[in-house]
């Protein structure tokens, strides 16, 4: 058995050299991914964010049409294809920009992980991951595990599992819907982030509400995670 | 920058493609035909692939090998289940299948490497050029071990393969190519012996895979067997004959299956009929398109739900498609076409050849890598989430499928004990919770310098290459080192295997010298067929027509012995064809001769 720890690493954090001169010629690079002087691609820096690297805002609403019409300017930048005929220094910055892009793309086109990203560059922790129920729905978790079990250990075809079964889907939508609330008072609170980011004030009150933001956002994010792996547990059982 | 040769190395056909001027198009042999059959026989003259290896199937079944694709990146235990279903002796060696033929064995990636060869040759004869790149085509849903031995065979066929593309992508390039589709599509790809569905999204020139699924384990070699256990049934009941015991026959009815469910795409009903052994006759039987459906819907059914889960992976419903292809020579199922188009609502597309497709679009891609088509590009997915095991047994998923390809993913290591000086890994390939459920890629054992538990931090990055490939690295955190890592794969070749088998496939194509002797006595036969053939139109009428007979004899000679193997036949056919066309070739002289100088005064000849 192999012994791992569980940190998916976010490399942004790494020490890394700062990026200031062409791996190649060695002048100093102004542009934004390819040196001026020679031409070559250059490694995009690990600690460039998602945002940053699209040319994007710190804001969680996101033009999903420019948010895409980049990511396919940036592919043709960096895409392996493109890089067949190049040195084997220029293949390798190749794949790993590309397999970034990607990450990137992939996080910030879904409106949850790119608020998980954003928590986490702002507030810089990983994400929580909840083990026990939120307290406001404790009684009601408890409740579905034992009708979860008692589901399980039925017999399927009997009378008891088919009364189970439905007070399952009851319960099923309830928690639904719970999920549904918990993803609108997030979209309020990225409209929140937004105005205030748009604002730019650097008052103690803005941090205040700042902060105030982040933490109702960490609260929501990783009760919805938690809801939606009971119902994704509840869908398993019951299908 | 040499050229590149696109190759679908399919499990009943294969073909190279090439691009001409902007435009894909397939290399045909004789006869026109552009598919080689993916068959290799062992018979007295050696090692044959292709349509006269095809031939062997009914005459020398245990030496004849077919369908080796269904055998890439697997071991025994994978295929249990249809083994009787072959002629030919499987065994495993490393995790890895063997081929019996004769008193070698042959790995499926050495089988396959025979196939690219002769469309190598195919190519450097057309072409008339040294071919050593190519891009070759493998189903969408193939994991990383299959591709991996995809890889091995161009390397033992001593091609460079640039890149290993997925079949159905490939085949919407070559359709994004033709009509400049915009929009959504879906991809429908059911071929010999695999099936794949693939989303993509089309949009100035860029192929954005949402996503694909598949089932390597289905295709038309199923229905074949579907058939062919009915009329086995039939003979068993009247003729109280076990065919099971007469490989040779086992094969010819497994031949008729399939020409009867192709006729059967066309017409209503057919005649299925087979010459029996231990004379007992002949086997004549009706079968009606009915009949054959009935048999044939459940394996139908199960192409749907992958293509359920694609579109829901994708975040779509059928509505959301604007188009669907067809690809795959089992898509000329009328029931196949029913079934697709009841699901997406649509009509699907077929206007390219089922058949070349996948070649077409390969030949896109090597273009595109060799920097001739610049507006198109290629976004692919990895088709099945890649995670490492963990404590109990359990699959951590660090890459999952549906990801844009190239995807990497980090994960630290440490220790757990005092001065431990390494961290076994196992990677896996799949959806299931369980490791044991999933595929076993790989396992490898990370060094660490001896240190207190938790102090070393190594970061392991995990890569999928563009190819869908895995690449592993590692690098020590405290002091900045990297390692590289000796990976072992769970079903594949060791990288001194693939080197024994390339050094090995030399030796066996008898030597280098021979095989370009070879190409170029095909060249030279080519091109005096073709003058040949001109001065037998421009001058036929100058000689009798039994001497345009006797020519034409000789011409259709050496024509065969072109797609011989041997160069010295080729050579004495091409001395007997200009031997028996002297005639023409003194007829024409003499005419020309004549007619230059007609139209002179006598006083200017003399």
């Amino acid at each position: 058995m192999d012994g791992h720890t569980h940190q998916h690493t976010s490399g942004r954090r790494e020490l890394q050299m700062a990026r200031s001169m062409c791996w190649h010629c060695q002048s100093e690079v102004s542009g934004e991914y390819f040196c001026d002087r020679c031409v070559k691609v250059q490694p995009v820096s690990k600690e460039l964010d998602y945002f940053t690297c699209f040319g994007f805002p710190r804001r969680l609403s996101i033009d999903q049409q420019k948010l895409e019409a980049k990511f396919y300017e940036l592919s043709r930048a960096f895409h392996p294809d493109f890089y067949q005929n190049k040195s084997d220094a220029e293949q390798t910055i190749s794949l790993g920009n590309s397999a970034m892009l990607n990450t990137a793309y992939r996080t910030l086109r879904d409106p949850i992980q790119r608020a998980e990203y954003l928590l986490d560059l702002e507030a810089g922790s990983v994400k929580d991951i909840r083990t026990t129920p939120p307290a406001d729905l404790f009684e009601e978790i408890l409740e579905l595990q034992d009708t979860l079990d008692e589901f399980r250990a039925s017999d399927r075809t009997s009378d008891t599992a088919a009364a189970l079964r439905t007070q399952l889907q009851t319960e099923r939508a309830a928690l639904e819907q719970r999920q549904r609330d918990m993803e609108s008072q997030l979209q309020q609170l990225f409209g929140r982030w937004d105005a205030l980011q748009d604002r730019g004030e650097a008052t103690d009150q803005a941090r205040a509400e700042r902060d105030r933001i982040l933490k109702d956002m960490r609260d929501i994010l990783s009760n919805r995670t938690y809801v939606k792996n009971i119902v994704n547990d509840l869908v398993a059982t019951i299908a | 920058m040499a050229r590149i040769v696109g190759i679908d190395l399919g499990t009943t056909n294969s073909l190279v493609a090439y691009m001409d001027k902007g435009t894909p198009r397939v290399i045909a042999g004789r006869h026109e035909r552009a598919m080689v059959p993916s068959v290799v026989a062992l018979t007295d003259n050696g090692l044959i692939v292709g349509d006269p290896a095809k031939e062997h199937l009914t005459r020398n079944p245990e030496r004849t090998v077919y369908s080796v694709k269904r055998f890439m990146g697997k071991g025994l235990a994978d295929v249990q289940d249809e083994l009787a279903y072959f002629p030919y002796t499987l065994t495993e060696k490393g995790g890895v299948i063997r081929i019996k033929l004769g008193e070698k064995t042959y790995s499926p990636p050495q089988i396959s490497a025979m196939i690219l060869k002769e469309l190598k040759l195919r190519a450097e004869a057309f072409l008339g050029e040294s071919i050593t790149k190519a891009v070759i085509t493998v189903p969408a849903y193939f994991n990383d071990s299959q591709r991996q031995a995809t890889k091995d065979a161009g390397m033992i066929a001593g091609l460079e393969v640039l890149r290993i593309i997925n079949e159905p992508t490939a085949a919407s390039l070559a359709y994004g190519l033709q009509e400049k589709t915009q929009g959504t599509i879906a991809v429908y790809d059911l071929g010999g012996g695999t099936f794949d569905i693939s989303i993509l999204k089309l949009k100035n020139g860029i192929f954005e895979v949402l996503a694909t699924n598949g089932d390597t384990h289905l295709g038309g070699d199923d229905f074949d067997r579907l058939i062919a256990d009915l009329f086995l049934a039939d003979i068993q009941q009247q003729f109280g004959l076990d065919l099971n015991a007469h490989p040779d026959h086992m094969q010819g009815i497994r031949l008729e299956a399939e020409r009867a469910k192709i006729r059967l795409s066309e017409e209503l009903k057919t005649i299925a009929t087979l010459d029996l052994p231990e004379g007992k006759g002949r086997f004549t039987r009706e079968l009606t398109r009915d009949q054959m459906e009935s048999l044939c819907t459940a394996l139908v059914e199960r192409t749907l739900g992958p293509c359920r889960i694609a579109l829901k992976d994708a975040g779509l419903t059928p509505t959301d498609i604007d188009e669907v292809v067809l690809v795959g020579g089992s898509t000329r199922m009328p029931l196949v076409r029913q079934r697709v188009q009841a699901l997406f609502g649509k009509q699907p597309h077929c206007e390219l050849n089922p058949d070349e497709v996948v070649a077409l679009g390969a030949a896109v891609q090597a273009d595109i890598l060799s920097g001739g088509t610049t507006d198109m590009l290629l976004l692919d997915v990895t088709p099945l989430s890649l995670g490492i095991e963990t404590m109990g047994g359990v699959m951590s998923s660090l890459i999952r499928r549906n990801t844009t390809i190239p995807a990497s993913a980090k994960e630290m290591f440490t220790t757990y004990v005092d001065g431990q000086t390494g961290v076994d890994i196992h990677i896996l390939q799949g959806e299931r919770e369980l490791a044991k459920d999933n595929r076993s890629l790989a396992r490898f054992r990370l060094k660490v310098p001896p240190l207190p538990a938790g102090v070393p931090r190594i970061e392991v990055t995990f890569l999928i290459d563009a190819n869908g490939i895995l690449n592993v690295m590692a690098k020590d955190m405290r002091t900045g080192d990297t390692q590289s890592i000796e990976v072992k794969p769970s079903y594949g070749l060791s990288d001194q295997e693939v080197e024994r088998m390339i050094e090995d496939s030399f030796k066996f194509a008898a030597d280098d010298v021979s095989a370009r002797k070879l190409i170029e006595a095909r060249l030279d036969a080519g091109a005096l067929i073709i003058t040949t053939e001109k001065s037998l139109t421009d001058g036929g009428q100058l000689i009798s027509g039994d001497e345009v007979t006797a020519i034409r004899q000789v011409l259709s000679a050496l024509a065969s012995a072109k797609d011989g193997n041997d160069p010295r036949t080729i050579r004495a056919r091409m001395a007997d064809l200009e031997q028996a066309a002297k005639s023409l070739t003194v007829a024409m002289l003499d005419d020309s001769l004549k007619r230059g100088l007609q139209g002179k005064k006598v006083s200017e000849v003399t």
